[in-house]
């Protein structure tokens, strides 16, 4: 049980070594803390992204379907991936083949043609914040903090794809990174597009629909003075990072918000330094963001008084 | 039994049954079988010709066992007893073969039909043979009836039972009756007051002299059998002294604690630590709320205490155990709201300006917390433009599959209402819209006339992060019009969930209680869905109103009245006869080890302490055979269910087997 042990297999997947490798230092920093070991599982490929699927779907799922595999081959039985994509279409892939027989027999044709196999629902795929939340657990995690983040005021991005449907968390409003910022210390702002689409790779198909989307988000988080988005997902980090002076030129809009990886966050609180984190890295610099860590709130941002004429709200 | 003489009834049941099987074929079939004198098929045997053709046969033929081969025995066995009983042949000699529900309905099979069909009616002839006349038990009813739940469909039930003559003891766990009923403004398709149509019944039933009001109390147990229950219900500690108190209203008055009113003001307004849910509450006794009085907290205050005019309060009141004797139970528990917190894309709790349907309820009615005024969170804006989402909770898999029935209608009502209170543009998300009853549909074409805009298309989610110019600080509901085939995204200042009903959180528990059962939405199952709605399986407990499924007022109120005259029908036969299936214990060879007594669903079993031996009350037995597994003696035998008629049932069955090889069987199609 990879649950009691703290090993599992890891599919780090194509930005890990590139763009996100902020993410993947933290992560790593992270696991050390925390005794997770990750095994990069050996000869892993692509997961095709977004756009395979699309073009051919039995070759994109024997792809992924390799992967699986290779993880069950090296005797794994939890396989993580940190990025949303790659555990959408790991996880998916699983679940096509589990519950399609047609799948099940193409994709297994294509495997045993390079000298492979795989038997659906033998990997459980998972993400790495689900590995932190549930197997880890707030209550450990909350242990190693040695500097919370109080004052940070973060907005928890999920991005579209962790959860989809059959997600153990709720699929149109999750709480679980949440949860989990909340126990570093961090204001957590109310963010209701926390599952909205970052725009993908649409910045390469068609700028202006890509920019609005990215807008949008950033707006959302801005309205509420978040300090800082916190993501999960390589492709939201990468999108709303690196085009904000995009979306700031073709809206006339002054955003600057940090994104950042929960990792990273994680990192920060457990007093580890910003060289470990790969913090610094990002193009929308943290800096003024992580000066907050320890001041008071301003009040006005604490709490709006209810009026004396205002009805009660429902609890939540 | 080669001296039993048997006639065998074949029934067409129209084409039900004859549509499938050979019914021909099988009643000639039957001839043949040991014992059988006489066996004949027809077209409806449950018709009086059918009845009589076996009366008859009875008494010319000398028969001693009757088999009909039909439907469910649920349906007709107590019809075709009933036969044999006038022809003079004990009912218990009776079988009856099920070929429809377990053979003609469920395959196209012919041949295979016919054979089964053959199959069942020889089981039956084998076992017929076996079985014993039995004697049915009469007991005598108990007049006095238990209501449970004072909402409009008990009280209806109530007062319905009482002005017979009957005394009603009607138990209702919140301070007040009224339901949910007393929380409406207006009601659907007359637009007329709830509260004046429904109070009237609310001081009859406490006033009347035929009932005796227990609020603020809950049923703790129930025993016995239909005409002969005991029930222990707990009378909660008021903290007033209710001869005493004169409803005054100045403890309320005084009293230093607001708290946030989770029942009667639906979360929307306040009450006090001691208080009168609503000025026209039944009985207008207050009730101290303990788990928020500042005295029961800290030990001082008292306020009410000192002001009371007549020394009601009474901080030493205990809980009171009360034991009732009835004959028989209406239960008419009601229903919960859908807690719309479990959508969260619909904001409800996060997002300040979505409202709960029973929330809206209380925000248009006159002796609500906004006495009537219709305005946003902030309780002074009022709201330009309004959305009011349908079905939230209901048709969705995700939450409940079934139609809550009164959201289309209470949707339209709201609609008219922000018309006529603030003139809002007023847009109604729906899936379909359901106007089935009389002057329903009347009431819809009037709100279309209104202009209210109708979208149809299940709304994605409410949320408050604009995405366009003229959506800043809005509610922008983002729905699919499917009428249109696009998306739109339609900014409001408020929104109205009109979120479904559920059955109670703890249907099941009081299920369990009164011995009745749950359907999987746990609303409590009824006899039969159409021809018996508020019976249940257990004879002498009923249910009325929306405890059984989702229902408006008028159905609520027409099921109070059936329950009741289900209940005054029971009473004015006086006795009723229990089932002789029973279990019976052989003394002889039990050996008091009271293994069965926990076994026995409906508490029948005894233990005789001077025998020591088990021993079966037979008016509580419900002859489930249990107890019969369970004896590890085998001291315990159903009656009409014995070891004997069982395994001379399945014998006939196998031997038609052999019967059907040797005769080379062919049927044709």
């Amino acid at each position: 049980m990879s649950q009691s042990t703290g090993h599992y297999g890891f599919y780090p997947g194509c930005s890990m070594g590139a763009t996100a490798r902020s993410y993947l230092q933290s992560t790593e920093a992270i696991c050390k803390a925390l005794g997770l070991t990750l095994k990069e599982v050996d000869d892993w490929n692509c997961c095709g992204a977004s756009e395979y699927i699309s073009m051919n779907s039995v070759a994109a799922y024997s792809l992924i379907a390799r992967n699986l595999s290779l993880a069950a081959q090296e005797g794994h039985t939890d396989l993580v991936a940190p990025c949303n994509m790659c555990f959408l279409n790991l996880h998916k892939v699983d679940g096509y083949m589990e519950k399609y027989p047609k799948i099940n027999q193409q994709v297994g044709r294509a495997l045993a043609a390079g000298g492979l196999s795989y038997k659906a629902g033998s990997v459980h795929v998972r993400h790495l914040l689900d590995i932190v939340v549930e197997d880890v657990g707030i209550d450990a995690v909350t242990a190693k903090i040695t500097r919370p983040l109080k004052g940070l005021r973060v907005a928890p991005y999920y991005g579209c794809l962790l959860t989809r449907p059959d997600s153990r968390y709720s699929p149109e409003y999750p709480t679980h990174l949440d949860d989990l910022l909340e126990a570093l210390g961090a204001t957590v702002v109310e963010f209701p597009l926390k599952t909205q689409c970052c725009g993908g790779h649409m910045t390469q198909i068609k700028e202006a629909t890509a920019y609005d989307m990215i807008r949008r988000i950033l707006q959302n988080a801005a309205e509420d003075q978040a300090d800082a988005i916190v993501t999960i997902c390589p492709m939201c980090q990468l999108n709303l990072d690196a085009f904000q002076p995009q979306v700031n030129g073709m809206f006339k809009t002054k955003f600057h918000l940090p994104v950042l990886y929960f990792t990273q966050m994680m990192g920060v609180a457990f007093g580890l330094s910003n060289k470990e984190l790969g913090i610094g890295s990002e193009i929308t610099s943290s800096k003024t963001a992580f000066r907050k860590i320890g001041q008071e709130e301003p009040e006005e941002q604490k709490s709006l008084k209810r009026d004396k004429n205002a009805l009660p709200m429902p609890r939540l | 039994m080669s001296e039993a003489r048997i006639g065998v009834y074949v029934c067409h049941c129209g084409s039900n049954i004859a549509g499938t099987v050979d019914v021909a074929a099988v009643a000639k079939w039957a001839e043949d079988l040991p014992n059988v004198v006489v066996s004949r098929d027809y077209k409806f045997m449950c018709s009086s010709p059918g009845q009589e053709m076996i009366e008859t046969d009875i008494k010319e033929l000398g028969l001693t066992r009757v088999v009909v081969a039909s439907c469910s025995p649920h349906l007709h066995e107590p019809t075709f007893r009933g036969a044999c009983s006038r022809a003079g042949l004990n009912p218990y000699l009776f079988e009856m073969a099920n070929i429809r529900e377990q053979d003609s309905w469920v395959t196209t099979d012919q041949v295979e039909a016919t054979k089964k069909a053959m199959s069942l009616v020889a089981a039956a002839v084998s076992r017929v043979a076996y079985q014993q006349p039995l004697e049915s038990l009469f007991v005598p009813i108990d007049p006095n009836v238990l209501v449970v739940g004072g909402g409009v469909a008990g009280i209806q039930a109530t007062l319905e039972i009482a002005d017979s003559g009957r005394h009603v003891y009607l138990v209702e766990r919140e301070p007040s009756i009224g339901g949910h009923m007393a929380q409406l403004d207006k009601t659907f398709p007359t637009l007329d007051c709830s509260a004046c149509i429904l109070t009237p019944k609310m001081t009859n039933a406490a006033n009347h002299q035929n009932v005796t009001l227990f609020t603020w109390s809950e049923v703790e147990k129930v025993e016995g059998y239909v005409g002969n229950f005991t029930v222990t219900i707990r009378k909660r500690a008021r903290y007033i002294d209710e001869p005493l108190c004169t409803g005054c209203g100045v403890c309320q008055e005084k009293c230093p604690k607001k708290v946030i009113d989770d029942v009667f003001e639906a979360g929307i307004g306040y009450r006090k630590a001691v208080y009168i849910p609503f000025p026209q509450a039944v009985p207008n006794t207050p009730v101290i709320d303990r788990d928020n009085c500042i005295f029961f907290e800290k030990g001082t205050c008292k306020a009410c205490e000192k002001f009371c005019p007549t020394g009601a309060i009474k901080f030493d009141q205990e809980d009171e155990i009360i034991t009732l004797k009835v004959g028989n139970i209406i239960l008419a528990t009601g229903y919960d709201l859908f807690d719309a917190r479990r959508i969260p894309q619909y904001g409800y709790g996060r997002l300040e300006n979505v409202f709960s349907s029973l929330e809206f309820e209380r925000l248009t009615n006159a002796a609500g917390p906004t006495l009537g005024r219709v305005v946003l969170r902030d309780g002074v804006t009022v709201p330009k433009s309004v959305g009011i989402i349908h079905c939230v909770g209901s048709r969705d898999k995700n939450y409940n599959n079934y139609c809550s029935s009164i959201c289309c209608m209470q949707s339209l009502k709201f609609a008219h209402m922000v018309k006529e209170r603030t003139g809002a543009e007023v847009y109604e998300f729906y899936i379909d819209i359901r106007t089935p009853a009389k002057a329903y549909d009347e009431f819809y074409q009037k709100v279309l006339g209104e202009g209210t805009h109708f979208i149809r298309g299940r709304v994605a989610e409410v949320t408050d992060a604009a995405r366009q110019p003229g959506e800043e600080g809005k509610l922008i509901i983002q729905a699919e019009d499917t009428l249109i085939g696009k998306q739109r995204r339609i900014p409001v200042d408020m929104v109205i969930l009109s979120s479904g009903l559920e059955a109670r959180a703890d249907a099941k528990e009081v299920a369990i209680k009164f011995g009745i059962s749950c359907s999987a939405d746990e609303w409590f199952i009824e006899k039969h869905p159409k021809l018996d709605p508020v019976a249940t399986m257990t004879d002498g407990v009923f249910v009325a109103g929306a405890c059984q499924g989702p229902k408006d007022i008028p159905a609520s109120v027409a099921q109070g009245s059936a329950a009741a005259a289900r209940v005054m029908s029971l009473i004015g036969q006086g006795e009723v006869e229990i089932e002789a299936a029973t279990a019976i214990v052989n003394e002889e060879t039990c050996v008091g080890c009271q293994e069965c007594i926990p076994s026995c669903p409906y508490g029948s079993i005894e233990f005789l302490e001077d025998k020591k031996k088990a021993h079966i009350i037979e008016a509580l037995c419900k002859g489930c055979g249990t107890c019969v597994g369970t004896c590890l003696s085998k001291s315990i035998t159903l009656r009409h269910f014995t070891d004997e008629q069982l395994v001379n049932e399945m014998i006939g069955a196998m031997q038609s087997m052999k019967l059907f090889e040797a005769q080379d069987l062919v049927i044709v199609e």
